[in-house]
Formats: C-alpha cells, sequence, structure tokens
C-alpha cells in the first residue's frame, strides 16, 4: 500500500484509475465470487473523483487518501444501504456513518461497496445469506469462511486492496485464512463498534483485512482508538503504523498451546502452521508449550453468551421503525410475522436459543454459568501472558471447506474452535497466510496478543510473513 | 374478621435532564412528534448508548434525599419485551446493582411523624407514547408513535410493604413528590406522567406476621386516584376474603370512570423479561469524593424547611406546610421574612388574597409585595385598601406606594379633617343620634359606614371609631 501511496503522491497514477480497476475487477469475478452484496459505483468514482482534486491542490487528508476499501454489510454507512445480508434489511438506508466508515472517510478513502457476510454475522461460511454464497477465489466450490466471508473473497481476489469486517468468534480470521489474507481481530475495546449492527456486543470487533500484514496494520491505524460513542472503547489508545523490525522475534517468547493441536486438527495445516513455528525458532523465537485448559469449553461458552446477546439485540427488528413489515390487525402479530419473513433459519435458530438460555428458569444453568466459565477463559488466557508474549496456534482446524458440505450447524460452529477464545478474553488476534495445503488451499496462522497488544502481534507477523516469503496476491 | 393492609409503592420520576438518558436529544415536554429523536433513541441497527452524568447525578441527588446508601458500584441490565413504544425491545434499567438501596422517607400524618423504608432507587430509561388513532387502543383504526420520550431518564423507587392505610400511601407519594420537586431532578407532573406510582396492596388477619397475596394497582394518575383504588382493593379483598374466595396474584387497571379496578393479567401471564447484564455500558462507578459533593451541595428538604419556618419565623404548622407545598409562595415569604420574628402577618398575605392573584397571573416580584407590607406597616392605606392596592400592583408596573398616591387612596390622618367629616354625618342624621343615645345602639355601626362612605373608605377604622365615640358620649 506504501507502493500504492507513492504512485498517488508522485501523481502516476489517480484515485480514480484504482477505483475504476477495482469496479473493473469487480465486474470480472463477481459473477462467480459473489463478494458483494452493494456495489455503489457512482459513490466511489465520485470519492475518488474528491481525492483526486485534494492530491492535485497538495492537500491529501492521508497519506492513503484515494486508495478504496470495502465495508462489511454490517456496518452502517450513511446513504449507502446496509442489509446485513438480511431480507429484514434488504432496503434499509442508515441515515449515520458508523464511526470506523467516519475515520476512513476521514482519512480520504472511497467505498467502493458493502461486502456479503452470513445474516447478522451469524456463520462460519456466508452460505447464511439472503443474498447468496460467496464463493472462495482458490477454488468456487469451496466457501470463503465467515461471517465477513465477502471482506476476505474481496481482498483475495484482488476486488479491493483491503476491507473492514466484523469479528465476534473468529468472523475476520477465519475467512482470511480461507482466503489467504491477513485478517485482524483488535483487542475489545479498542476500535468502536458505533454503528456496526450488534451480534453479540461484548464479544463484536471491528477489524481489518489485506493482502499485507502491513496494509491490514495500516488500515487498523485509521480505525483504532477511543470513540466517545462507544463506552466500552474509553481509553484505548490509538494506533501508530508500527516501524517494521524483524529483530523483536529474537528471544520472542512464543506460546504453543497444546490444545490447539490436538484431535479434529487436519495433518496439512499444523504441519504448516510448525513449519512457520519452526522458523521463529529459527530466528530466536523460544517456543514455550503452554495449556489452556478452559479452550475445550469455549465454544459452547461462546455460543451461549452470542446467542443471548443475539436474542436481544435483533429483538429491535419488530417492523415498527424500519426493515420489512409484515401488516397484522395488532402488534404482536405483526412482530411475529415481519421477524418470521425477514429472518433465515441460522437466525432465528440462534435467536431462539438464546431466548432459552436466558429465560428465568434456564439462565441460571446456561447464561449465568456461561460467564462464570468466560472468567475462567479470561484467567486462563491471562495466565498465559504472564509467561509468553504472544501464542501462536492454527486459525482454523481445516482449510476452507465446500459449500454446502457442513450440513449441522454444530459442525459449523466448530470453525470457531481455535479463535473464540480470543473474543471470550478479550484480547487480539490475527491471521496470516503460512502455506497452501495439497489442493493449493491457503492455511492460516493465528497469532493471540495480549489485551491492546497489537503492535507486537503485527511485528511478529511481519516477521512470520518475510520467512513464510508469501501473501498471496499482489498490489491493484 | 379484621384485616390490616399492606401497602408498598413503585414510583417513576422522570428525570428534568437537559438531555436524554443514553444520548444527546433534548427532553422538552410537547414538542411535535418524533423531532427529539436520534439513532440511539429509536435504537437503529448499529446505536450504541452512553450515560447522561446528569442523570446518574440526579438518581444520587434522589438517593441522597431519601436517606439511601449510594453504592458506588452499580450496574445496567437489560429488560427484554416487545411493545411498539420500546426501540430497542428492551429497556436499558438495573436489576441486580441498584445506585441506591436501603434509605427511607419522613412525612407527617396529622401531626405524627412517619417513616417509610425505601428499599431501592434505580436508574432506567422511558419509553416513547403510543398515540391511538381514536384515542383508545381497543376500537383504533391504527397507532402511532412518538418517541420524543424514548430514553428520558427515570427513577424507580420502591418502597419496602410498610404503608398500612390507603392515605398513609397518599401522604407519602405527595412527600416524595415534593422531596424530587425540591431536589430539582423532576417537575413531578402526574398528569403528563413526569411522576407515576403502581401501588401493591395485600391483606393479612389483624396482628398476623404473614403476608398475603398482593395484588399490583397500575394507571394511577392521581394522588387522589392512588387514595380511591387502594380503598376500593382493600374493600374488594376484604370481601374476597370474607365470602372465603382467595385473593388471585395479578395485575389490574384503576378504572376512573367507574371508580373500580379490573384485572388486566394474572401472574401466570406475566412475561419473562430474559434480564441480563447490558454489554454495551461498563458498570457505574461512583468516586467517593463526586458523591461528597453531590451532598454537600444537596438542597433544603421539605421536612427540614417546615421545621425551620416553624421553630425561625414563628408561624403556625398550618402556615409552614402551606407555605412548603408551594415552594414558590415559600421563596417570596423567605426573602420578605425576618428570621426570629413573627411573620404571621406575610404569611397570611401570601396565604390568602395574594394566593389567588399569584395562581392566576403569575407572582410579584418580591420587592413590589415588599413595597405593600411596608406602607400597611407604616398605616399608610388600611387592611382593606390593602386588598386594592394588591391588585393594582397585579394589573401596573407602579410600585404600591405610587399606586396609592395615584390613586388618592392615603389614609385620612389629619385627626381635625376626620373629627369635621365624623360631625358632619351626625348633624345630618340628628335624629339617629338621639335615638342611638336612647339605646338603640346597633346603629353605630350606620354612623361607621357613613363615615367611611364620606371619605371613601380611607380612614383608618379605628381612628373613626375613637372619634365617634368622643363625638357620640361628649354630647350626652
Amino acid at each position: 500500500m506504501r507502493r500504492l501511496a507513492e504512485l498517488l503522491q508522485s501523481k502516476q497514477i489517480s484515485s480514480t484509475e484504482i477505483v475504476r480497476g477495482c469496479l473493473e475487477r469487480i465486474e470480472e469475478t463477481e459473477p462467480v465470487l459473489n463478494a458483494f452484496i452493494t456495489v455503489d459505483e457512482e459513490g466511489a468514482l465520485a470519492q475518488a473523483a474528491a481525492a483526486d482534486r485534494r492530491r492535485a491542490a497538495g492537500e491529501p487528508l492521508s497519506p492513503w487518501d484515494g486508495i478504496p476499501l470495502a465495508v462489511k454489510d454490517n456496518i452502517s454507512t450513511s446513504g449507502l444501504r446496509t442489509t446485513c445480508a438480511s431480507r429484514f434489511l434488504r432496503n434499509y438506508t442508515p441515515i449515520f456513518d458508523a464511526t470506523v466508515v467516519e475515520r476512513v472517510k476521514r482519512a480520504g478513502l472511497p467505498i467502493v461497496g458493502k461486502t456479503n457476510l452470513d445474516e447478522f454475522a451469524m456463520g462460519s461460511s456466508t452460505e447464511y445469506s439472503a443474498f447468496g454464497v460467496t464463493k472462495n477465489p482458490h477454488d468456487p466450490l469451496r466457501v470463503a469462511g465467515g461471517s465477513s466471508g465477502g471482506s476476505a473473497a474481496a481482498v483475495a481476489a484482488e476486488q479491493v486492496p483491503w476491507s473492514l469486517g466484523t469479528d465476534t468468534g473468529g468472523s475476520i480470521r477465519q475467512p482470511a485464512s480461507f482466503c489467504g489474507v491477513v485478517g485482524l481481530k483488535p483487542s475489545y475495546g479498542r476500535v468502536s463498534r458505533y454503528g456496526a449492527v450488534a451480534l453479540a456486543p461484548s464479544l463484536d470487533q471491528v477489524g481489518t483485512l489485506a493482502r499485507k500484514v502491513e496494509d491490514a496494520a495500516i488500515l487498523f491505524s485509521l480505525i483504532a482508538g477511543a470513540d466517545p460513542r462507544d463506552a466500552v472503547s474509553a481509553g484505548a489508545p490509538g494506533f501508530p503504523v508500527p516501524v517494521w523490525d524483524d529483530t523483536v522475534v529474537r528471544g520472542l517468547r512464543v506460546g504453543v498451546p497444546e490444545e490447539f493441536f490436538s484431535s479434529g486438527l487436519n495433518e496439512e495445516v499444523e504441519k504448516a502452521v510448525k513449519r512457520a513455528l519452526q522458523n521463529l525458532a529459527d530466528q530466536g523465537a523460544v517456543l514455550q508449550p503452554i495449556s489452556l485448559p478452559t479452550n475445550e469449553y469455549a465454544i459452547d461458552t461462546y455460543l451461549t453468551l452470542v446467542t443471548a446477546e443475539a436474542s436481544s439485540c435483533l429483538a429491535r427488528f419488530d417492523g415498527v421503525r424500519y426493515g420489512e413489515r409484515v401488516e397484522a390487525a395488532d402488534a404482536n402479530t405483526m412482530f411475529a410475522k415481519s421477524r418470521g419473513a425477514g429472518f433465515g433459519h441460522e437466525v432465528k435458530r440462534r435467536i431462539m436459543l438464546g431466548t432459552y438460555v436466558l429465560s428465568a428458569s434456564h439462565y441460571e444453568a446456561y447464561y449465568e454459568q456461561a460467564q462464570k466459565v468466560r472468567t475462567l477463559i479470561k484467567q486462563d488466557v491471562a495466565r498465559a501472558f504472564q509467561e509468553v508474549d504472544v501464542i501462536v496456534t492454527p486459525t482454523t482446524p481445516t482449510t476452507a471447506f465446500k459449500i454446502g458440505e457442513k450440513r449441522n450447524p454444530l459442525e459449523m460452529y466448530l470453525s470457531d474452535l481455535y479463535t473464540a477464545t480470543a473474543n471470550l478474553s478479550g484480547v487480539c488476534a490475527l491471521s496470516l497466510p503460512c502455506g497452501v495445503d495439497s489442493q493449493g488451499l491457503p492455511i492460516g496462522l493465528q497469532i493471540i496478543g495480549d489485551h491492546f497488544g497489537e503492535e507486537l502481534v503485527f511485528q511478529v507477523a511481519h516477521a512470520v510473513e518475510e520467512s513464510v516469503g508469501r501473501g498471496t496476491g499482489s498490489e491493484v | 374478621m379484621k384485616y390490616d393492609i399492606v401497602i408498598g409503592l413503585e414510583i417513576h420520576v422522570a428525570l428534568l435532564t437537559e438531555s436524554k438518558f443514553l444520548c444527546s436529544c433534548a427532553t422538552a415536554f410537547g414538542a411535535p412528534p418524533n423531532t427529539q429523536c436520534c439513532p440511539v433513541c429509536l435504537g437503529l441497527p448499529g446505536a450504541l448508548p452512553l450515560v447522561n452524568e446528569q442523570a446518574v447525578e440526579y438518581a444520587v441527588r434522589a438517593g441522597l434525599a431519601l436517606n439511601c446508601e449510594i453504592n458506588h458500584f452499580s450496574r445496567f441490565d437489560r429488560k427484554n419485551y416487545f411493545y411498539p413504544d420500546l426501540p430497542k425491545a428492551y429497556q436499558i434499567t438495573q436489576d441486580v446493582f441498584p445506585i441506591c438501596t436501603n434509605g427511607y422517607l419522613e412525612y407527617y400524618i396529622d401531626d405524627v411523624l412517619r417513616r417509610t423504608t425505601i428499599t431501592r432507587l434505580h436508574l432506567e430509561e422511558e419509553a416513547g407514547k403510543l398515540v391511538h388513532s381514536s384515542g383508545s387502543i381497543v376500537d383504533s383504526e391504527y397507532s402511532l408513535v412518538d418517541y420524543n420520550r424514548a430514553g428520558i431518564p427515570l427513577i424507580e423507587i420502591v418502597t419496602a410493604p410498610d404503608i398500612t392505610s390507603p392515605r398513609q400511601a397518599r401522604l407519602f407519594l405527595e412527600q416524595l413528590r415534593l422531596l424530587m420537586l425540591y431536589m430539582g431532578v423532576s417537575d413531578t407532573k402526574m398528569e403528563e406522567g413526569s411522576l407515576r406510582c403502581d401501588a401493591n396492596i395485600s391483606l393479612k388477619p389483624a396482628g398476623s406476621t404473614v403476608l398475603g397475596t398482593k395484588v399490583e394497582i397500575k394507571n394511577l394518575n392521581s394522588f387522589r386516584a392512588l387514595e380511591r383504588a387502594l380503598e376500593y382493593e382493600a374493600a374488594r379483598q376484604s370481601r374476597v376474603l370474607e365470602q372465603g374466595g382467595e385473593i388471585k396474584q395479578e395485575s389490574r387497571t384503576w378504572d376512573e370512570r367507574s371508580g373500580r379496578t379490573l384485572s388486566m393479567r394474572s401472574k401466570g401471564d406475566a412475561p419473562d423479561y430474559r434480564i441480563f447484564p447490558e454489554p454495551d455500558l461498563p458498570p457505574l462507578r461512583l468516586e467517593p469524593d463526586w458523591v461528597f459533593r453531590i451532598r454537600e451541595t444537596l438542597p433544603e428538604r421539605p421536612l427540614e424547611r417546615l421545621h425551620r419556618l416553624e421553630e425561625s419565623y414563628g408561624l403556625s404548622r398550618y402556615e409552614s406546610t402551606f407555605l412548603v407545598n408551594y415552594a414558590d409562595f415559600c421563596q417570596v415569604f423567605l426573602e420578605l421574612a425576618e428570621e426570629g420574628e413573627d411573620n404571621t402577618d406575610l404569611a397570611n398575605l401570601l396565604m390568602g388574597d395574594y394566593a389567588r392573584l399569584a395562581r392566576e397571573q403569575g407572582h410579584l416580584e418580591p420587592q413590589r409585595l415588599a413595597g405593600l407590607l411596608q406602607i400597611l406597616q407604616e398605616g399608610l392605606i388600611t387592611h382593606n385598601q390593602g386588598k386594592a392596592v394588591l391588585e393594582e400592583l397585579f394589573k401596573s408596573p407602579l410600585s404600591a406606594r405610587e399606586i396609592v398616591k395615584e390613586k388618592g387612596w392615603e389614609v385620612l390622618k389629619d385627626p381635625a379633617q376626620l373629627k369635621g367629616v365624623v360631625q358632619q354625618v351626625l348633624t345630618a342624621n340628628s335624629e339617629l343620634v338621639e335615638r342611638y343615645r336612647g339605646g338603640e345602639e346597633k346603629l353605630w355601626g350606620f354612623f361607621v359606614g357613613q363615615v367611611m362612605r364620606t371619605v371613601q373608605g380611607k380612614a383608618d377604622p379605628q381612628m373613626v371609631n375613637e372619634l365617634l365615640k368622643g363625638e357620640l358620649t361628649q354630647k350626652s
């Protein structure tokens, strides 16, 4: 991206040209990929033209002024429809920008469009979208992962240089892993959630996807930092783009949790991750076996909390103020019919589960119990970070699976097996490619850092990227 | 059988903050529908709440006034239910950890000081308002929703069940209203809904310690409604019990027209609110210093003022109560009264004609009223003339002294001049004078009247009496 910025600065390329390039690439690849729900050609070109005028006047808003991005369609964009991949919101246009959108706009980044996702970010494959499945650019018979499947695929297929996603249990890292790109789930509270449509507020974070570690860091630097509109972001520091120093690896204590390398882990994935770990060790890192015993309960805990919070967060979609309303004789019937018609199966399943675990007679057994386990998971992770600087794991147990392969929801939920822990404990985590399997499908490596430890995570990721010698794809 | 009545109250007080509880929208009453709304209070997707510090301050002020413990840690919870006036389909409230607990309120019942325990006081948000097309929900073709009110901060105050009569309940509520008014936290208008009260009532055999089944009464829109509804309900329950029946635990609504409570819903139909901790807001932590400052600047409480008026200004309970109940009159009083003196005249003036005129036309500047008191004390005018001057003060910008001068209302102070008038009257009625002297003493009033009429009421009645006495006895 630095190269692109230089080209823009030296007027060898214009923002309009870049955006046109993106739009052409989208036109060419979308029929197969379906990464976007909405492509805002007109808006993106207008923003590019404005960026070019600023450049011409010598007043760029930032070094990245004019470099376009895509935004996951559960992040509010003023005047640009935001559907959350739901029938219910297919005609909903926000009247305000999410804070992250406001911030990238302030840096001059044109928004090319809104990317596909599992409806309301509930899923791990982008199959549960009311706007069709997003295909994996490496194999269109396979899923792109999810829920930020569109944002990952668009970056991997070079439709856009970078994108924004959201991550509640792995929704940035898992598709990044499946599509062979870099994806960051920031520490809880580091990025404002204002305007990102909530799935589970105690776990949700907005993060970045790009083809290079540095680019993910640059985009992150534009959105990080406290926002007075999100109470849980109070006190969050901003994020300057790091000066890369691969010597940080020397003496670095890398935790390798045994629970993440046990049954269920695909052999090829294990091999690639271990090779990357060996590379780190070769550069002077100290690999330290650690144990996160509570990770066994992470998925159950995650599902209990996420469904509970989601059942409450999605209750506002009642047909009264916005969204699709099905008329009925009385209010309660109108609510039921509107929600019945507007929501897909997975959303309904999770709402019912969440309603159940919060109900008076089951609250203690499920929701309260899950909160207690969450505390234990947090303590586990905190204890680990007293001994190590980062934790390295596979991002997912397998590479991208086939579309339609996972029909059992419980099987699908296991996709988050290695990622949910970071959300439950609030720490940051990044996935980057560390190789391909025998079918040429990307394998993702996850680097987990302590709370607000993004700088170190990026440094380590940068070192891994250098040693792996690949980040798939090139710049537009 | 004789029964003891057991009553507990739940009071909602709308706080008079400049902006709403969780967003910065205005709170003015009576604005055109849906003109005081934003993404947050409309529950738009992605919008997040932020706690208004002023609302917290007001809640603490109310809690301190009610002698509560102020909890330095409190937490917000979500109470989930569907209703068109509830934008997020959940209410942000405080369930498990309220901001204030364990206080009391003191008030008089027939000169006996009583105390009612306040179990808890917590912060929550107000819902919007439904406007039914035909005025009633039952036969309306459609309903509209006004969200101006949605998100206004409320405090809910819950008493222990230690109120033992409908009248006591009313006196408690009146004192509570006054207290909130004195604390400046609410305008406490029952008719505008800024003060609302639900009552729980049960009966138990006289002297028994076992509580009976309670019934909740809603829709109590005035102090009178509260007392009447409780009286009705106590009688109804007593009747049911006398006939060997059982009281059903239920919610009943007060029907003002028929003067009865009507069953709304039984306990079994009560919704499951699925309350859980609000993930969008961190817990509320109060600095002890901050609470201390509020405590230090707490306004005088009505009961404290009542005692002060009695002890320092020589007023009776009756006069003090009037002034305490009408804080605006009290303000005028305190501005003009002198500590340690007998201020009965001033109090009586305020409670009499002044009260009538001020309620119609608003208060006079205290200094103009002081001018009237001054000339009354000087004897420049009579008390009767004082009334006329008071009327003029409400109409004209002139001072009391200027009014008297302009109207020529000064009392005839020259005894010689008045004596002339008296003699003139007696001479003109010599026949009656004879009859008076002959023992027809009731004619005295006639002579006084004639003198007063001649001088257009501008004479000091005392002086007239003395002069008449002198003239009539002299010649006998």
